[in-house]
């Protein structure tokens, strides 16, 4: 979701009969459901893909602040400024308590932030899509936060003790997020004049189908599942989500009265769920690999960001540093 | 001019400084030094603007000429606004941008102070609950002026290149307005007499231990932003700001 393609560096599920006496003991007590914290034992593998995850999660509420920061300085009125404010401050502050989880499992916050700056780790492909209209942001609180939302109330419930309990504090904001970015739209759709529809309908046409894509491939397509299920770090399959999301989605966009960009939506009686036409990989890939509209602008932001900033992280510490030794002194 | 009018007019002061310096903060929006710092100038940025909204609302009410506290935010002119100077400066880099803070603060500090304690119930409202806030952004501020200027060389050349840069916009803190003297004496608003000594008062402090050179007391000149005489500044960022409202008259958002 925030977190796509993790990485477990297992090719193959273990049996209970494979592993050692640890890794046994370790897999029955996530099959009891008992949390696992950061002083149990726990296979290196399981504390490599946690880090991946976490980190990828912790990196993405942060660049996630750029593409609503664009709209930021130009929010309509006073309320919706504030609300955007708030929306993004709480994003820095989930970003904050995901590198603490992270830190629990003994990664470096700062190194971690200099592989994502490299390049060589990834935040979720959404972030990549540039904001164009201010009906974006009502977009982006909706749909973007809507599909996060899906994926982190599974993770409440994920195996690791500290990313639940994370995840449990971060969705309580992110549907106060969801609802203010739905009433954007419906009061742009009920109260606004045509151009105003036209920006929601816009924003919904680009936004549709990157929303979808945040749940990352289809089952079939994902290699890493079954060991992040297994380990009960995912709770559910990515398609099983999309669908989740999808069939509370589709109501809430007729609500609206708008339309999605997919000529094949409908529902199914039979399954009782809606029907959705072919999900464009090829474009994720592209988005994931760096080449989305907007990867390489994000990118350079933060790095940048942090950057200019060491003069006055360095300023900090020098002059924690002088306290100290007056402080020793006297 | 009534006195309803000089107290909208110096209700808009108010609201116009803690709007601008607010609109100032959210460019900072994912371009801040570290992530504590981006979580803390949206916390002052939106405690601010929550402010001007408190300010403007009061002064709508008083001009009762149609106008809501979105139409004072979103459809007045730069010639209209009467913010400080030092608050539509761009931000610079962060030595500037935490010095233009802390000469606001300083000088928003005993302003509220005075204001907290107003003959005017609604305006001791606001002032009551923004003292609280204003208390934070001034502890904040003055901490990072003293860990910038008593870190490294190159912070503490950075910060003092600030001061040279800004200086000159402090004589607005510390000048005697008329009108707001005006209404001080019925109790209103806060006593420019008070608020200048209290900033330099503060300012003097910090900058000791901070071990800044605390330059001569600025003197007036060509610009004042209570008259609607701003820096080419406030006009781009107007144009940034009210864009939507503008583009749009009688679109709800």
């Amino acid at each position: 979701m925030y977190a796509q393609l993790v990485d477990t560096g297992v090719k193959r599920v273990k049996s209970l009969d494979e592993m050692t006496p640890e890794e046994r003991a370790f897999q029955e007590k996530v099959d009891a459901d008992i949390k696992i914290e950061p002083k149990n034992w726990m296979p290196e593998g399981y504390r490599r893909t946690l880090i991946r995850q976490i980190s990828q999660h912790a990196h993405s509420e942060v660049v996630g602040m750029l593409p609503e920061g664009n709209w930021l300085t130009r929010a309509p009125s006073l309320k919706r400024k504030l609300q955007l404010m708030a929306k993004i401050q709480d994003e820095a502050g989930h970003g904050l308590y995901l590198y603490s989880a992270m830190e629990t499992l003994g990664a470096d916050r700062d190194e971690e932030i200099e592989k994502l700056h490299a390049g060589k780790v990834k935040y979720s492909s959404i972030f990549n899509y540039p904001t164009l209209n201010w009906a974006d942001i009502g977009a982006i609180g909706w749909l973007v936060d809507g599909a996060a939302i899906v994926n982190q109330v599974a993770l409440q419930r994920t195996s690791y003790g500290p990313y639940s309990r994370a995840m449990i504090r971060i969705c309580k904001e992110e549907s106060f997020h969801q609802r203010q970015g739905y009433d954007i739209l419906l009061t742009m759709m009920r109260e606004g004049n045509d151009a105003q529809k036209a920006m929601v309908q816009d924003a919904i046409n680009r936004f549709w189908w990157p929303s979808l894509m945040m749940f990352g491939p289809h089952d079939a397509d994902s290699p890493n599942s079954a060991q992040s299920m297994s380990w009960k770090i995912k709770r559910h399959t990515n398609d099983e989500l999309r669908q989740r999301f999808l069939d509370q989605t589709v109501p809430q966009l007729e609500f609206l009265g708008c339309t999605a960009p997919d000529p094949d939506l409908k529902w199914n009686e039979k399954t009782g769920h809606y029907d959705f036409g072919p999900i464009d990989w090829a474009e994720f890939y592209a988005v994931i690999a760096g080449n989305g509209p907007c990867n390489r602008e994000r990118l350079e932001t933060r790095r940048n960001a942090i950057e200019d900033g060491q003069w006055v992280r360095e300023a900090a510490t020098a002059h924690a540093a002088k306290r100290a030794k007056k402080q020793t002194a006297a | 001019m009534s006195q309803r009018n000089d107290l909208a007019e110096y209700l808009l002061r108010l609201g116009d400084s803690a709007l601008v310096t607010g609109q100032r903060l959210c460019e900072w929006c994912g371009r801040a030094p570290a992530l504590e710092e981006e979580l803390a100038l949206m916390n002052v940025g939106l405690d601010l603007i929550g402010q001007a909204r408190g300010w403007y609302d009061y002064a709508a009410e008083l001009l009762d000429d149609g106008r809501n506290a979105d139409a004072l935010a979103f459809k007045r002119e730069e010639r209209d606004f009467r913010n400080l100077l030092i608050v539509e400066q761009p931000n610079g880099d962060y030595a500037i941008t935490t010095l233009k803070l802390f000469f606001y603060d300083a000088w928003h500090l005993p302003t509220l102070e005075q204001l907290s304690e107003s003959s005017d119930e609604r305006i001791a409202g606001v002032a009551g609950k923004a003292l609280k806030e204003a208390r934070y952004h001034f502890k904040r501020s003055s901490e990072w002026v003293i860990r910038l200027g008593d870190g490294t060389d190159e912070s503490h050349r950075r910060i003092s290149d600030a001061v040279d840069r800004l200086w000159r916009y402090t004589i607005e803190m510390v000048n005697i307005d008329p009108l707001e003297q005006e209404l001080a004496k019925t109790g209103l608003a806060a006593d420019p007499a008070f608020v200048a000594e209290q900033w330099q008062a503060r300012v003097a402090k910090v900058f000791e231990e901070a071990t800044l050179k605390l330059p001569e007391p600025a003197v007036p000149f060509y610009l004042n932003g209570r008259q609607g005489l701003h820096t080419e500044h406030l006009g781009q960022l107007l144009a940034e700001m009210q864009f939507l409202p503008r583009a749009y008259p009688d679109a709800t958002w």
